[in-house]
């Protein structure tokens, strides 16, 4: 009885439509953002996560359409992140009804913004999505630095440090992301995760690297992750929430099954 | 004419959830988010969602007269549901931002889980986020067709404690027993988001709309 771990299927949305294909066998329009969402809330996930790469401003107000449209239809949590960079950023967010905004390169360029977003809107909605590498060589004490640009750009921050300081600033949750792992389908960084999770004292989401549902087994004992993020196993219908789920909890780890 | 199921908009956090999801449920009732305090009393029945600090709420709360608004409504018999803040705001006392008076409709406290462990001695991570289980308290209209022990979503760092047991709906654990939902007479509060807790949360706002206490 307790907490049960989380996890989050998680959707790229450019421009309003859902890219890096989730293929669902029998889905009416596998593009379409709020039909995946009502999918997955069907399929038992515990929240959603939408990242919005959508490059050019002007079609950032398509995002708010369907964060409106995801809000009005699916009823778990719906974390939106990607290019959040203003305080009006969250606000628009929020009022569309995501009830989560995912903070990243905004904060690595101005630490303060989080703390000033914690104060307007609560540390619960604030969550400070970080992408971490190795920086450290085989023979040496585990280190990762935290990258911006999609793991290109380093920035010479610990990212053990970074995560506290963060969390000091008021975020609510942190998104761990290891750019050494993602896209691999080797599992997550289990060092990576268990030195942020035993760091901050709030609730850590790992990602990057799920191919098999072990890997998420592991990120929660091993890792002490509070919740699982996936994409690429589940769009590819390789397995479904459901079935990870019922593994979870097989391994002994407390899931929402009801 | 239809009933009238008002949201108490009081400029915090969001309620186009709360809103969305009881117009997914209402059957005829109209759903007006509002924060005038008359049209609060007009109404038939009050939602009373929140997020953020205690603090910013109560003081915009007694600011526009919405304080008196919600008591009279409570006072007139009316079905009242306090949602996390707002269920908060209705206790005596929070501790949260160094003391904060609340307009003490329960008797209980609102407290910081603190340093809490987990079984094994780990650390429990605060705030309480994600979906826990909680032990119904008593038989209520409110819990029709929700089965004892079902989970719903949580996230806060302060809870309600300090309740007497007669008004304790529910209960919740992490780290301590806290009062996952409350109630007395006409007014039923949770600190869950029913509007965030899929098809439990839904079952829940349903049997609010219905509820004649």
């Amino acid at each position: 009885m307790g907490l049960a771990k989380r996890i989050i299927p998680c959707l790229d949305v450019d421009a309003g439509r859902v890219v890096k294909g989730v293929q669902f066998v029998d889905i009416r329009d596998a593009g379409d953002p709020v039909e995946i969402a009502k999918r997955y809330n069907d399929a038992g996930a515990d929240e959603i996560t939408f990242l919005d790469i959508t490059a050019s401003h002007q079609e950032r107000d398509t995002t708010l359409h369907i964060v409106e449209r995801i809000a009005s239809q699916v009823f778990i949590p719906l974390t939106v992140g990607g290019g959040v960079r203003t305080l009006e950023d969250i606000r628009n967010l929020l009022n569309a009804g995501a009830d989560k905004v995912g903070i990243n390169s905004a904060a690595v360029h101005n630490p303060e913004f989080v703390r000033e977003a914690a104060e307007r809107f609560g540390s619960q909605c604030i969550v400070v999505a970080i992408d971490a590498k190795k920086v450290s060589a085989e023979s040496e004490t585990n280190r990762w630095e935290i990258f911006t640009h999609g793991g290109r750009k380093p920035t010479g921050l610990d990212a053990v440090a970074w995560a506290k300081q963060m969390t000091d600033y008021g975020a609510g949750e942190i998104l761990l992301t290891s750019m050494d792992r993602d896209g691999t389908k080797n599992g997550f960084d289990i060092a990576l995760t268990r030195a942020i999770a035993d760091a901050v004292p709030v609730p850590v989401i790992a990602s990057g690297g799920v191919g098999n549902l072990q890997h998420l087994v592991d990120g929660v004992v091993q890792g002490g992750a509070d919740a699982v993020l996936a994409a690429s196993i589940f769009h590819f219908g390789e397995y479904s929430v459901q079935e990870a789920k019922q593994f979870m909890q097989a391994a002994g780890v407390e899931m929402r099954l009801d | 004419m239809s009933e009238v199921v008002a949201v108490i908009d009081y400029g915090m956090g969001n309620l186009h959830s709360a809103g969305k999801a009881l117009e997914k449920v209402a059957s005829g009732q109209q759903i007006v988010i509002t924060g005038d305090p008359d049209q609060v009393r007009a109404a038939d029945r009050v939602v009373f969602p929140g997020v953020g600090a205690i603090r910013d709420c109560i003081a915009v709360l007694r600011d526009t007269g919405l304080d008196r608004a919600i008591l009279d409504v409570i006072a007139a018999g009316k079905p009242v549901l306090g949602i996390c803040v707002g269920m908060q705001a209705l206790m005596a006392r929070s501790e949260e931002n160094n003391g904060v008076d609340c307009l003490g409709v329960f008797g209980g406290q609102v407290t910081f889980f603190g340093e809490l462990q987990n079984d094994t001695g780990g650390r429990l991570k605060v705030p309480h986020m994600g979906w826990n289980q909680v032990r119904q308290g008593m038989a209520h209209p409110m819990w029709a067709g929700i089965a004892d022990n079902t989970r719903f979503y949580f996230v806060h760092s302060y809870c309600v404690t300090g309740l007497v047991d007669e008004e304790v709906a529910g209960r919740c654990d992490y780290g301590l027993t806290f009062a996952a939902a409350a109630t007395r007479k006409n007014v039923f509060a949770v600190q869950f988001h029913p509007e965030k807790s899929a098809d439990a949360g839904l079952t829940l706002l349903e049997n609010f709309l219905r509820w004649q206490p």
